[in-house]
């Protein structure tokens, strides 16, 4: 290939179709990718550090927030790993609620998801409307655990909240709402000639590549990989309810948009089978607040993908290891090779096909020349330090801003 | 089928119907009776066991004591508080509770720090029973 | 033939323009978001949008060419204006018109888009460059079937000015009949023109950010949004005169009325196709102008020459 017409164009850090820190820079030859760097770690939070000096009981919190649209899953996951270490048993209505707030959850992130990719295509009235419709299930979520997101659900040992059997009634008729509108999402997805037309051989990706990097969650189902851990080792309530793993065979972004709407489907049914098979009894069982020592792994089928929790606790009431693998991690390593030979047009939909959560995915900062060597860690303050040098060597200085800042906030 | 224009007849249908956005300062957001906003602190019900201090993931709580007697008023850190709920949770004694109040926005950081004065226990009822609650991770093990 | 400098600068000029493009950009964007289920702006919100662009500061790259980053919108927003007085609106005649002023305003209206190339060309920017080239990639193929529809009714009507075609066809109403196929063509060549959804590629803010505009800022940002709706009432009053050109001749405040009717359903449809469809990729828009697009615009081509030799009213 002629280096000399390749065009490089960064997409991210900061940049419209994404909607969290990311780059993604993309060498262009006219309108065809000719190649693709990806970069990470501008949102690093510290957040498995931060777990170790925090009790069990406030990590639940604080895992919560590794990412604002799995906040049940993220929790459910860290928690299974804990119940694991302490031995407690869940009772079955706890459980149940979990997979119920499970699936809501699920809901509300494929219609967000819809609503995204819409907006990458253009599609603005389609994001409008999932978006509309997602309300529905986002008020369901409120009036079960009073908060939009970050639900806060769980408890070390059960669920937080009971549900009665007005919300029972008011879940099912949101359900029936949310039913008939993704009927005509789908039917949309299927007719509509310029979705297709964006959607279809679009971030192509085949069973084998799938197999080889890993992939996980819809993005791998779309590709025909039969596997789902609600189903293959099941957790909360998963065993009892009857559901159907959705696959295709379009191994394209297109296939990713109907293994979505698919898995709605099976939601509304699960969510009903759940409200009508919920047992009685408890909703927890008391946890103690030092956790023996031990160490768990514990999955969870997230809107994303396999979310993969490890903790390692020592006999005290704080754990000494905590470990997230969120599913972007997995996920993102497969976009260069979704991209191969897309138009730049493609990389916002593709990128956004797997349903990105980049925060969830960055982990560390190690700082190293472009060939690879000379690999050195940075300190907080030496970071700081550098931030600082660097703008003051490109004549910008904060120091009189910070100060007015200061000042006006106390 | 393919076609283009498939949204058409559900878009003129919506252009009868109100919109779904409202003009939210103008018009009221109702939150759900449990929604999880603004903790609210009972004194009269508070023991001072500092539980929900020590379970606090953001150390939004104190807990204060007033003189010699146990009387106890506290205040709230609404920049660092998370809204989790976890202090009603642990609260053996139902002294604090959650308000559906979300409309928290302040000027200036120091109106962010909500002083709940200590008040004198009403005199003893009997039956003064432990709460209970939902669930309860509670006491220590 | 002169223009005072009132016409130019307030009525029918500049002043006039822009007023009658921020109130349709206000009717498009309330209309779209009705469809979407949405509240949409107050009225005045491209008025507010102008003005506040209008009060910050410009931000000239220091890579950019600076002479052409602040001509270019000049540029656009004048071809715009100047095209606008040789197209018919109400009262019968155009404020100009000499036989074949239907190929000067149609070659007027592309100096907008040759605009936006230069100013994303010399904008320097990797974004606004993409975008620049994306425009003409575009230009090239939409343009040739405008081209080939606007001129195809001057064939019955035996004229190549506007004012003469609008003239024929408010007389003979009933042959507009045969330029449905043309005012179709218009309308989806006219989405291209004025780089909205599908064919709003040049600027697909999800993948070069903000296209050819993607560096500029303060007033040239609000000349070339002004431009664009500006552009949005010429090329919609050139439709209307050639395709709709039913009560041209009446004068005054009805005539007025019936025009801005007539802009408004323009402006409506386009509305309405913005909100049924995705974006589509340059290479799927090319294909799809080529393929379907230029031959219904020869169709609409043939008809007319076969009506005019049939009436013998045409060449």
């Amino acid at each position: 290939m002629d280096l000399n017409n390749v065009v490089k164009i960064p997409i991210g850090p900061q940049h419209p179709c994404l909607k969290e820190p990311a780059c993604f820079t993309v060498s262009l030859n006219g309108e065809r990718l000719a190649g693709l760097d990806l970069r990470l770690g501008y949102n690093h939070r510290g957040i498995e550090k931060a777990a170790e000096s925090r009790t069990y009981i406030q990590n639940i919190y604080l895992i919560e927030r590794v990412c604002g649209i799995c906040s049940h899953s993220h929790p459910s996951c860290y928690i299974q790993c804990v119940e694991q270490i302490a031995g407690l048993e869940v009772p079955a209505r706890g459980r149940y609620l979990r997979s119920l707030i499970g699936e809501l959850e699920r809901v509300h992130s494929h219609l967000l998801w819809l609503g995204v990719a819409a907006y990458e295509i253009g599609f603005e009235t389609l994001l409008m409307y999932s978006w509309r419709d997602r309300e529905v299930v986002m008020d369901i979520l409120a009036m079960l655990t009073g908060n939009r997101v970050n639900y806060a659900a769980n408890v070390i040992g059960g669920a937080n909240r009971d549900i009665t059997e007005d919300h029972k009634k008011d879940i099912l008729k949101a359900v029936d709402v949310l039913e008939e509108r993704t009927k005509y999402y789908i039917e949309v997805a299927t007719e509509e000639a310029t979705l297709i037309a964006r959607l279809s051989n679009v971030g192509y990706i085949s069973l084998d590549d799938v197999k080889l990097m890993g992939t996980a969650g819809p993005t791998a189902r779309a590709s025909g990989l039969d596997y789902d851990v609600r189903r293959d080792d099941p957790y909360a309530a998963y065993k009892d309810i009857p559901f159907k793993v959705i696959t295709d065979t379009h191994c394209d972004v297109y296939g990713r948009a109907l293994v979505r709407v698919g898995e709605l489907m099976e939601s509304y049914k699960m969510i009903r089978h759940i409200i009508q098979n919920i047992p009685d009894g408890p909703i927890a069982v008391k946890a103690p607040r030092k956790i023996p020592a031990g160490e768990a792994i514990s999955r969870y089928e997230a809107p994303r993908g396999e979310d993969v929790h490890y903790v390692r606790s020592n006999g005290t009431d704080k754990p000494e290891r905590v470990r997230v693998r969120a599913p972007t991690m997995v996920n993102l390593l497969s976009v260069p090779k979704m991209l191969e030979g897309d138009n730049l047009a493609d990389v916002p939909i593709t990128i956004a096909a797997i349903d990105p959560c980049f925060s969830c995915t960055d982990r560390a900062i190690r700082v190293s020349d472009l060939d690879g060597g000379n690999a050195k860690v940075m300190t907080w303050n030496e970071t700081r330090r550098f931030g600082i040098d660097w703008y003051r060597k490109n004549g910008i200085d904060f120091t009189d801003l910070n100060k007015r800042l200061a000042g006006r906030m106390r | 089928m393919k076609k283009p224009g498939k949204m058409l007849s559900e878009m003129f249908k919506n252009v009868a119907k109100a919109p779904a956005t409202t003009s939210y300062p103008f018009t009221k957001a109702e939150m759900p009776k449990d929604f999880r906003g603004q903790i609210v602190f009972t004194s009269e019900n508070c023991i001072g066991c500092n539980i929900c201090v020590r379970d606090c993931p953001a150390a939004a709580i104190c807990i204060t004591k007033q003189g010699e007697e146990k009387i106890f008023g506290a205040y709230f850190d609404l920049d660092v508080c998370i809204y989790c709920a976890q202090c009603v949770l642990s609260c053996p004694k139902k002294a604090l509770s959650v308000s559906p109040n979300f409309e928290l926005a302040q000027l200036t950081r120091s109106g962010f720090r909500v002083v709940f004065p200590a008040k004198p226990k009403p005199p003893k009822v009997d039956g003064d029973k432990p709460a209970e609650g939902q669930v309860a991770p509670t006491t220590s093990a | 033939m002169s223009v005072s400098l009132f016409e130019m600068i307030v009525f029918p000029g500049f002043i006039f323009l822009g007023v009658m493009g921020m109130l349709f950009e206000y009717l498009d964007r309330i209309v779209y978001a009705r469809l979407q289920n949405r509240k949409g702006p107050p009225w005045f919100q491209p008025f507010a949008d102008f003005i506040k662009m209008g009060s910050k500061e410009d931000i000239i790259p220091r890579e950019a060419d600076s002479g052409m980053f602040v001509l270019s919108p000049l540029l656009a927003v004048t071809a715009v204006v100047v095209s606008a007085f040789y197209i018919p609106m109400w009262g019968g005649k155009a404020l100009f018109s000499f036989f074949g002023d239907a190929v000067v305003v149609i070659y007027l209206l592309t100096i907008p888009t040759v605009a936006y190339f230069f100013a994303g060309w010399y904008s320097t920017s990797l974004y606004s460059t993409v975008g620049a080239v994306r425009t003409l990639t575009q230009l090239f193929a939409y343009e040739v079937p405008l081209f080939l529809v606007i001129l195809a009714p001057g064939i019955l009507a035996n004229t190549w000015s506007l004012s003469g075609m609008a003239e024929f066809y408010s007389q003979n109403p009933l042959l507009c009949v045969t330029n449905v196929v043309g005012f179709m063509v218009a309308i989806v060549a006219l989405q291209g023109k004025l780089e909205r959804t599908p064919f709003d590629i040049p600027e697909a803010k999800t993948e070069i950010v903000g296209g050819t505009f993607t560096e500029y800022s303060g007033r040239l940002l609000a000349f070339l949004k002004l431009t664009h709706s500006v552009k949005t009432v010429v090329v919609a009053a050139l439709v209307s005169a050639v395709f709709l050109p039913f009560g041209v001749e009446i004068g005054g405040v009805l005539g007025f009325a019936i025009f801005i009717v007539k802009i408004a359903v323009i402006v409506c449809i386009l509305s309405a196709f913005k909100a049924a469809l995705a974006r589509i990729r340059i290479e799927q828009m090319v294909d799809f102008c080529w393929r379907y697009v230029a031959p219904a615009a020869i169709f609409q081509l043939l008809i007319s020459m076969v009506l005019g030799a049939l009436t013998g009213c045409g060449v």
